[in-house]
């Protein structure tokens, strides 16, 4: 069993509108570079140019937040759900 | 806990009884409930689609005190969602009309009424007047200056934001938990999200999540109910989904951290990074881009908008690449041809040349100004823009 990996909607504009994924990896590094790779243009919306995790983009492993567990280093095993939750600033306000 | 103080106690009326007897036979309410409630004073900041719903259930369940800030006026397409006005607002203030209807609703409710945008200079002056605020704003400045401003003077923020068919929803209280910066410490740079005025919102979303907003503010007054502090609410409409992740205080937060940095509301269009001047980017008006496609030269226009929006407005000759999709097929451009971006408006296609810049594509770019809108409007007026 994989990892499962949840994209929103913000995200899923650079994936060819793709949100569950399944994938194989060890790390959440993994993932993300995967994604950065697999979608460039996804990548300026997951990570900075020296490669840390962009301050916008919160990354939560099985509900849990990854800046407690060790960020990207984070250790993830198969069947764990990992969802990326970008910052949104929509209110519904403006036409 | 309620963040209302106790000494507040002044009989309900016979009116008030008959009124919100559904609430006083709720043991969690009760009479002691309502009372905080119509002590209670909650700042809604921005009457939109999440503000407005907010409103109209908060002056229902009896809070005595509503302030809402909007600095806009209704408009035709703003009734999909934002149920508190009706035909006969449009062009009238939003607070005005909103006060009306909340009014009609709660005879004996006080309404303030703040026609401006909150910005560094009053947000202080204002919220300090209000026990909580409803976070229903519509772009990052305003959500960091709401957040900052109450950890500041001490006041929990019910926040919600949506995007399409989804939504997000906590209660950042730093008193008790994380803010919105221990989220997110910094916003996407203005360059790299088009905002939401191009996007479209399915009008129910934001009133699931406004009536949440509610719903959080009326527990935080009420007392003694578990809420949304240190939790993310993560809702998808389409779906019909709701998820939930933990939120943690960042103990090295600027503001709310052991050792705050930030210790007075900043300049947030500069940290939004809104104020930094944009590369220039050539554009075209409709007119030029006419003449330009009758000149003759190696032309490709770039229809960057979804398939589902291109078919309702059809632009004849282009080739269509949805925005999300440019840096992967920076291949399919020629260097040696003009590209002409196109989109609704002529944000999106102005976002989307600065994604090739980034991505270092060399070849000549042009924007068409004010998108097929303005192409519309110039050509064939009498067509309907969408
Ligand atoms: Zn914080």
């Amino acid at each position: 069993m994989p990892i499962i990996v949840k994209l929103p909607a913000a995200l899923r504009t650079y994936t060819g509108h793709k949100g569950d994924m399944h994938l194989e990896a060890a790390t959440v590094g993994d993932i993300i570079n995967h994604l950065a790779e697999t979608w460039p243009d996804l990548k300026p919306h997951l990570l900075d140019e020296d490669g840390s995790l962009r301050s916008f983009v919160s990354v939560f492993v099985d509900g849990r937040s990854i800046k407690s567990t060790g960020g990207l280093a984070t250790v993830i095993s198969d069947g764990q759900t990992v969802t990326l939750v970008p910052a949104i600033a929509g209110g519904g306000t403006n036409s | 806990m309620t963040i209302i103080s106790s000494n507040i106690r002044r009989d309900l009326s016979s009116d008030e009884v008959t009124r919100f007897s559904r609430q006083l036979l709720l043991e969690e309410i009760g009479v002691a409930g309502q009372e905080r409630l119509r002590a209670a004073r909650v700042l809604i900041v921005g009457v939109g689609g999440l503000g407005a719903p907010a409103a109209i259930y908060l002056a229902a369940a009896g809070v005595g005190t509503l302030g809402l800030v909007d600095a806009d006026e209704v408009e035709a397409s703003n009734l999909q969602r934002q149920i508190i006005y009706g035909y006969k607002d449009i062009d009238r203030p939003k607070v005005a009309s909103a006060a009306d209807r909340l009014k009609d609703l709660s005879p004996d409710i006080k309404v303030d009424t703040w026609n401006l945008r909150l910005d560094s200079r009053n947000a202080k002056k204002i919220i300090e007047g209000y026990d909580v605020v409803v976070d229903g704003t519509d772009n990052f400045p305003t959500r960091y200056l709401i957040s900052d401003a109450c950890v500041l003077l001490g006041k929990p923020n019910v926040y919600a934001s949506i995007l399409r068919f989804e939504g997000q929803v906590s209660v950042f209280d730093a008193r008790n938990g994380p803010c919105y910066r221990c989220l997110y410490p910094a916003p996407p740079p203005p360059g790299l999200v088009p905002s939401c005025g191009e996007g479209g919102v399915m009008g129910v979303l934001p009133g699931v999540l406004g009536c949440i907003q509610a719903n959080e503010a009326i527990k935080l007054i009420v007392g003694g109910a578990p809420g949304l502090t240190g939790r993310l609410l993560l809702f998808d409409a389409w779906n019909m989904t709701f998820n939930e992740v933990a939120l943690e205080k960042d103990l090295d937060c600027p503001i709310c951290g052991r050792n705050p940095t930030v210790t007075e509301l900043i300049d947030y269009e500069d940290f939004c990074g809104l104020s930094e001047p944009e590369t220039k980017i050539q554009s075209l008006s409709p007119t030029e881009l006419k003449e330009k496609l009758a000149g003759g030269g190696p032309l490709q226009i770039i229809d960057i908008r979804e398939p589902h929006e291109r078919s309702l407005f059809k632009f004849e000759g282009t080739k269509p690449i949805p925005f999300g999709q440019l840096v992967r097929r920076i291949e399919e451009f020629d260097p040696k041809t003009d590209l002409v971006f196109i989109c609704k408006i002529g944000l999106r296609s102005a976002f989307a040349i600065r994604t090739l810049q980034r991505a270092g594509y060399q070849g000549p770019m042009y924007n068409l100004d004010g998108g097929v809108n303005a192409w519309t409007r110039r050509f064939n007026p009498a067509m309907v823009i969408y």
